[in-house]
Parts: C-alpha cells; sequence; structure tokens
C-alpha cells in the first residue's frame, strides 16, 4: 500500500494506482479529455495537469500516466495548475471551438475566449479512439499516421478497412467529432448506422437489432424534410 | 508486386520478425516505395495489424508510400543550407526537372525532396543524390548534377582514383591468360571469363581495375544472382576457396601475374572482393 498527500488529506492506495485515480478516490475533481476508465492511460490533452513536490522542485505532471508513490505530495489545483489547465483549454479550443465537450469544459473552467488562430479542426489527436478500437473492441482498425503536422486519425490507405465492424465506438467516445455522420461516404464509413438500410432510416423500429450511436440520427432527420 | 517476393524478403528476416524497420527498409530497396499490397502481405504474415504497419510506414520519412524515381535527389533545406541559397536551388531542380518538390517527374528518373538537415552544414548547401553527396552547390550546379546523374554515379572515375589500379590474371588451372586487350572496360584491357547462370551461358568481361566493378555480359544478369564462372581456354571453374565476407556466396579467384591471388564475389550487385599479393594460399 502506497501512502500518498493530495491537498493535504492522506490517500491509501494500492500499488499502480495513478495519481488521478487517487484524487478521483478522494472525491477530488480533475477534469479530463482523453481519459476513460477501461482504455489505458494515454495522457494526450494534458487537461489532468497536477502539480508535485514542494518549492523549486514542483513540477506539473499529467496525472492520469503519473503512478502514486510513497510521500508523493499532490496539488490539484494550486494556481499553476489552474493556468496550465486554462491554457490547454484555450489551445483545445482553437483547434475544436465546435466540440460541445470541449466548449463546456472551458466555460467549466471560467474560459472566455481564446487568443490563438481558429483552426476548425474535428480532431484533437487524443487517441480515444484509436484505444477504444484496439482495447475495447479488439479491431485495430483505425490508428494514428503521420507525423508532426500532418498527423491524422484513420485507417490505413484511407480505404475502409476490413478489421472494422462498423461498430461505432470510436465515434461514440470522440470529444470532438461526435456529430459527424458518415452516412453521405459509405466508402470511409465507421459506422454501418443508417447506410445499411435503403431508404436510410425509414420504418426504424421495424429494424430491432439495429445500433446507431446517433439517436436521433442526422440523415433519419434530414429525410424526413 | 508480386507476393512471393515480399515473402522471400520475410524469409530473410524469419530470425527477428519483431523488427519491421528493417523488413520496410528491404521491401522498398526492393520496389523504390512501400506498396500497398506487400505491406497488406507483411500483415497477414507476421500477424501484425495493417493499421501499425501503416501508421510506421507514414511516419518516417525515409519510407515512401508513392513509387518513386530512378534517383533520388534530395535537397537540404536545414538552417544553414537556406540561408547560402537552398531555396533558389530547389526552385531551379523543381524547372529543371519540371515537378514539384517531393514529387517524381513523370519519366520515373528523379524524385525530388527537400530535408532539413543533412548534418553537414559547413559544406552547404548541400544536394544528396542517390547517397552521392556534392557541396556548395549553386543555381548553375544544378544542371551539372542532373546531367551527371543521368549518366551514370556509380561509374567509377578510373583515373581521378588513385585507389583503383589495374590487376593482369591468369587461370588458377591451367595459367592461361584471361586478359582480353581487344575489348577494353574501362579503357584497359578486360578480363574475359565463361559466366552461366540459370540456364544462360555466354561470355563476360570483368574490368581489370581493382577497385572498379563494370562488367559486361551476353545476357544481363538479374541482381542477387549468384554466377558460376569458367575459364574460357581450359573450361574449368574458377573456384575460389573461401566465402564472400560480405554475402557469403563463393568466390572466383585468378592469380595475379607477379604473384598473389584475386578473389571476387560471384553475387551481382556485390561489392566483395580480396586481393592477396603474398601467398598463393588455397
Amino acid at each position: 500500500m502506497i501512502t500518498l498527500t493530495i491537498n493535504g488529506l492522506e490517500a491509501t492506495v494500492d500499488e499502480g494506482t495513478t495519481v488521478l485515480e487517487a484524487a478521483r478516490f478522494l472525491g477530488l475533481p480533475i477534469p479530463t479529455l482523453c481519459h476513460m476508465e477501461g482504455l489505458s492511460p494515454y495522457g494526450a490533452c494534458r487537461l489532468c495537469v497536477v502539480e508535485i513536490g514542494e518549492g523549486p522542485k514542483a513540477k506539473i505532471v499529467s496525472s492520469c500516466t503519473y503512478p502514486a508513490q510513497d510521500g508523493l505530495r499532490v496539488r490539484t489545483s494550486s494556481a499553476r495548475v489552474v493556468r496550465a489547465r486554462k491554457m490547454v483549454l484555450e489551445l483545445l479550443l482553437a483547434s475544436c471551438p465546435q466540440s460541445k465537450t470541449i466548449q463546456d469544459l472551458a466555460s467549466f473552467h471560467n474560459v472566455r475566449q481564446q487568443r490563438f488562430r481558429q483552426e476548425h479542426d474535428d480532431c484533437i489527436l487524443c487517441g480515444l479512439c484509436v484505444r477504444m478500437c484496439e482495447e475495447q473492441m479488439m479491431a485495430k482498425a483505425i490508428g494514428f499516421r503521420g507525423r508532426g503536422q500532418t498527423r491524422s486519425i484513420g485507417t490505413p490507405f484511407d480505404v475502409r478497412s476490413e478489421a472494422c465492424r462498423l461498430c461505432g465506438g470510436c465515434m461514440y467516445v470522440c470529444p470532438a467529432c461526435q456529430l459527424r455522420c458518415t452516412y453521405t461516404e459509405p466508402d470511409k464509413a465507421v459506422c454501418g448506422g443508417c447506410a445499411n438500410l435503403s431508404p436510410p432510416c425509414v420504418d426504424i423500429e421495424s429494424f430491432d437489432d439495429m445500433m446507431c450511436y446517433m439517436s436521433p440520427c442526422v440523415a433519419c432527420e434530414t429525410a424526413a424534410h | 508486386m508480386d507476393r512471393g517476393e515480399v515473402l522471400s524478403i520475410l524469409e530473410r528476416h524469419d530470425g527477428n520478425r519483431s523488427g519491421l524497420i528493417p523488413i520496410l527498409e528491404d521491401i522498398q530497396a526492393r520496389y523504390n516505395h512501400l506498396p500497398a499490397e506487400a505491406l497488406t502481405v507483411l500483415a497477414e504474415e507476421t500477424d501484425r495489424s495493417l493499421t501499425d504497419i501503416y501508421g510506421v510506414a507514414t511516419f518516417y520519412k525515409s519510407f515512401s508510400l508513392k513509387p518513386r524515381g530512378k534517383h533520388l535527389c534530395s535537397v537540404c533545406t536545414g538552417t544553414a543550407c537556406h540561408v547560402r541559397g537552398a531555396p533558389i536551388i530547389t526552385e531551379e531542380f523543381e524547372r529543371r526537372l519540371e515537378t514539384n518538390a517531393g514529387d517524381t517527374t513523370p519519366d520515373k528518373e528523379f524524385t525530388l525532396e527537400t530535408v532539413n538537415c543533412l548534418g553537414a552544414c559547413a559544406l552547404g548547401p548541400i544536394v544528396v543524390v542517390d547517397g552521392h553527396y556534392f557541396s556548395d552547390v549553386n543555381s548553375a550546379g544544378v544542371k551539372r548534377i542532373i546531367k551527371k546523374t543521368r549518366a551514370g554515379l556509380d561509374k567509377v572515375q578510373v583515373k581521378a582514383d588513385r585507389r583503383i589500379f589495374p590487376v593482369s590474371v591468369n587461370c588458377s588451372r591451367c595459367n592461361h591468360s584471361l586478359m582480353d586487350p581487344e575489348h577494353p572496360v574501362d579503357e584497359a584491357p578486360s578480363i574475359r571469363v565463361t559466366a552461366s547462370f540459370g540456364r544462360k551461358h555466354g561470355w563476360m568481361r570483368l574490368s581489370s581495375l581493382y577497385g572498379s566493378h563494370n562488367l559486361e555480359c551476353e545476357y544481363e544478369i538479374p541482381a542477387d544472382t549468384v554466377v558460376h564462372v569458367f575459364c574460357p581456354h581450359c573450361h574449368a571453374e574458377l573456384k575460389g576457396a573461401s566465402d564472400c565476407p560480405d554475402c557469403g556466396a563463393p568466390m572466383i579467384s585468378m592469380i595475379v601475374r607477379g604473384g598473389g591471388i584475386v578473389q571476387v564475389c560471384t553475387r551481382r550487385g556485390c561489392k566483395g572482393h580480396m586481393l592477396d599479393l603474398n601467398g598463393g594460399g588455397f
């Protein structure tokens, strides 16, 4: 067992527990974006930063990947942490301003404006969908491609992967592209959804086993009107 | 793309199937790029997911998924080269080759690319063509580089290179001279032997310059082929005593006039050779 101090509170946790889990065990809120129970920690979004150590040796680390150590002193909402977190949120907001999840997080943390160039990307490369596909769906249909500015997530060669079962899990977990319906591009689709039906989504009640991560569906609504 | 060829590349890496990058390097060396089918075969055979392989292949700049030209021309645009005029050189290459940086000429001769630093900043601006470095390039030099590349960079500069010298050789069996002054290779008398590989059997003329690998043959010898070499006089095979230290193929041996033996690797494309002037040690 490991004993660490978080915001002055002592917590005793099992070995292998991360600082994030320990803090949540104590009921301390740490915002996360790329963290999900059941998926391996990745440390991509940097929203979960906390401050560890004392004095000049204090440093900022991502709590979702930092293992709890005996005697570790953690501060989850010091001025430095709040500042870092706000900066991260500003940057995320600049790359994906249309994401409801990021907007909500920004508003919750009192980020009212951002100073950077608006990008309108539909991906923050948090890797949630990649890990979902690999670790929960056992498919490994999508992955990271390229590097640096051209890094992106998708299937190899941008064609529909044979490993993909159109479960839609990647879109379910995505914090940025939740409302992207791939019905219009069936050859690149990662969600079978309504594209399997013809005409799409009519008589949806008659398809008991139909799985669509998006309910109500954008495509059906468009078709109805 | 031939599935068998990819399998044979994989076979060579059988001991170490975990090393993905060496396998990709070999596939790229064979096809000059990474064909999609080859990656699919690789994924099936090594139980890796195609997603991972594609991720690695797109991560590294030295891997290309698009077919590339015969000659790879890299212009350094690192800081030092940039201030010494690399952008002008890139433009000049683009103009002369009529292609953009990152693309291949329509005749599939040149692929032009820019690299960020080659680590030889003092020699800048630097251009590398097929592993040959050109330093202090100016826009006038671009034309010369392209011309030289078209003529063949691997042609050995016989007169300029002092490490290269001629040898005269005899058959190790019948001691007849193998020299053929009437058909020079590299402007020096050639070594005439008989070569056979597969079902082909014909004459072959090797350069007599030690260090040059130029040769002429009645039939085109595919790369990596191990050739059997015979004396044209006694028809005995010119078998060497040892295997090539580079690739392991058998070597042929010939007697050097004035004492000693020279051994040459029989694999086409392998540059293994040994010269032993002291012993005649077989």
